[in-house]
């Protein structure tokens, strides 16, 4: 840090070298590992992994509204079973391939939640949450007349036949690494942008945001219509995998059930924690899954604990005993202070 | 022709009214003080000139332009910031990053991160730190400097001294002339009325929404102001 203080150094060049920190170090070998995946694992790991991954994505953008925005929705479900019903129409329907109809579903849901917006951004704090639900079970309601899309008993998607079993769960397993990674890369590069930095400002209050010059509705706007974007292409992929779409499962509130949950324990307002949450959740899942009612207690007594004991989740856990974990999130140019200042900052 | 123009402003909290038909000029490069009593209408005045309350009636022109609806932000962009009551820090970022915001539109002039820190020297150790852990002091100087980040044209001061240790409030105050020469106009409210009339070269005298008395605070009688202050 110091040393960068001493050479001269313009806002974008700094900002791009600490652009190469750990995260990315850590992010990029991952990131291929995660891709080679197919070549040395089963099916049924890759689909535990496409659960995963897709989970990820939920939670990241969920954290994003919640944790940045401080914008509580509990009804991104809409957004999930849109995509997946809109892979549904775009592949099985007009005929598109699912790797083209997967970025124009992605898209055209983002441009419905500009609509929605309209509606739940009147609504303020708990007013504006119950108002995202309302939109997500109006949503459903007119999904579950639409005989088109086999109404109430729902549709199976068809057109992944093609690629065969093992074909059809790999190519799933990879675009799910698309979105999860994605996520990750788009909330963390959102955070290091003056559009996280006015968010997280909004989030404090919205009166000194607008009054120092924050568009306080686009700024919310933005993460609102990416949160439901990503929400989207996290509902097409998960039912690229689990094939059978029905309007009660696909645009059921225990998504957000488990949205909140994984960002809870992993750490509500950074873009690390509901990674660490999300591993969480889908191990326990997998091993005391069976236990069924003993386990959601579990489950409960979990959040609950976390809730009181570190409201950062275990990623603030862990940042509280390793200082290097603690990283602002938008890039502050030391440079430009002058070393004085950057000793303090240390 | 006057940087500021608030002409025959009424403005109302529902059927409240708290403006009657105020008129307020302001001149590029000055220090323009409001004083007047609690619930005079200060505070919404500026809010009307910042956008954050509409005016029923009258208007208010800025630059020779009448603002009309324009929204707070955009207001921000031509160069008016509002330094609110209270203060409104941002408690969870570090008061670096409250800086920043205050930098969010980009406007060009002089003032930088550096030049606000040289202003407020007791703001340099604690750039890396919660801006929730600030004195009062301390934040009231982390609300101008960054108000300042912006650039503005004319800055607004609500209440600079409220709850404030008069040592502090002295140090705020003595950074409004090096503010003014960097090329920044000033319209502050005061309910405490010797620092902002030492510190201004016109006044308003606000009573119960109406402006009571106006002129240069020199040419005043100590007086006659509190006479208009106080309403007897």
């Amino acid at each position: 840090m110091t040393g960068q203080a001493a050479s001269p150094a313009t806002p974008r060049q700094a900002s791009r070298r600490q652009g190469l920190s750990w995260q990315v170090v850590a992010g990029l070998p991952t990131l291929v590992i995660l891709l080679s995946v197919p070549a040395w694992r089963s099916s049924g790991d890759q689909q535990l992994l496409t659960q995963l991954l897709t989970l990820l994505a939920l939670a990241e953008v969920w954290n994003l509204l919640a944790g940045f925005g401080g914008l509580i929705s509990i009804g991104l479900q809409a957004f999930i079973g849109l995509g997946a019903y809109g892979l549904y129409v775009a592949s099985d329907l007009v005929g598109l391939e699912p790797v083209v109809a997967l970025p124009l579903v992605t898209v055209v849901i983002g441009g419905a939640a500009l609509v929605s917006a309209l509606f739940v951004f009147r609504l303020s704090g708990g007013y504006f949450a119950v108002g995202t639900w309302v939109v997500a079970e109006v949503v459903r309601l007119i999904v579950s007349n639409i005989s088109a899309v086999g109404a109430g008993t729902g549709v199976s998607i068809q057109s992944l036949a093609q690629f065969g079993p093992a074909g059809r769960i790999s190519l799933t397993y990879w675009l799910a690494v698309v979105v999860g990674a994605g996520s990750v890369a788009l909330v963390g590069a959102v955070m290091r942008s003056r559009l996280g930095l006015a968010l997280r400002a909004t989030r404090d209050g919205e009166v000194a945001a607008a009054i120092l010059g924050v568009d306080v509705f686009r700024t919310k706007l933005i993460v609102y219509v990416l949160a439901a974007a990503v929400s989207a292409a996290a509902g097409a992929v998960i039912y690229m995998s689990l094939l059978r779409i029905q309007p009660n499962a696909a645009f059921s509130v225990d998504w957000t059930a488990r949205m909140i949950f994984v960002v809870m324990i992993g750490g509500l307002g950074s873009v690390e924690g509901p990674i660490l949450g999300t591993v969480i959740y889908v191990a326990m899942h997998q091993w005391l899954g069976d236990f069924d009612t003993a386990y959601l207690i579990l489950l409960g007594a979990i959040a609950i604990g976390f809730t009181i004991a570190s409201p950062g989740g275990l990623w603030g856990l862990l940042a509280r005993l390793i200082p290097p974990l603690r990283r602002r999130h938008f890039n502050v140019d030391l440079s430009a202070v002058g070393p004085a200042q950057t000793e303090a900052i240390k | 022709m006057s940087l500021l123009d608030v002409q025959a402003v009424d403005s109302f909290y529902d059927d409240l009214q708290a403006l009657f038909s105020v008129n307020v000029t302001v001149d590029e490069g000055t220090v323009v003080a409001i004083i007047g009593a609690n619930g005079s209408g200060k505070s919404t005045l500026l809010r009307v000139i910042a956008g954050l309350q509409p005016a029923r009636s009258g208007q208010v022109r800025y630059d020779g332009v009448p603002l009309a609806n324009l929204p707070a932000h955009e207001r921000v962009a031509r160069g008016i910031a509002l330094v609110p009551e209270g203060r409104r820090i941002f408690p969870s970022l570090s008061v670096l990053e409250n800086l920043k915001v205050g930098a969010y539109r980009r406007r060009p002039g002089p003032w930088t991160l550096d030049r606000v820190v040289d202003l407020f020297p007791l703001l340099r150790p604690l750039l890396a730190r919660n801006a929730a852990v600030l004195s009062g002091g301390e934040q009231q100087a982390l609300a101008i400097g960054r108000a300042l980040m912006g650039n503005p044209r004319l800055l607004l001061l609500d209440e600079v001294s409220l709850g404030l240790a008069p040592t502090i409030v002295r140090q705020l105050y003595a950074g409004l002339p090096a503010i003014v020469s960097a090329g920044t106009t000033i319209l502050l409210v005061e309910q405490s009325i010797d620092q902002a009339l030492a510190a201004a070269s016109g006044m308003y005298c606000l009573l119960e929404g109406r402006v009571a008395l106006a002129g240069p605070p020199a040419g005043l009688t100590r007086d006659a102001i509190s006479a208009a202050y106080f309403g007897i």
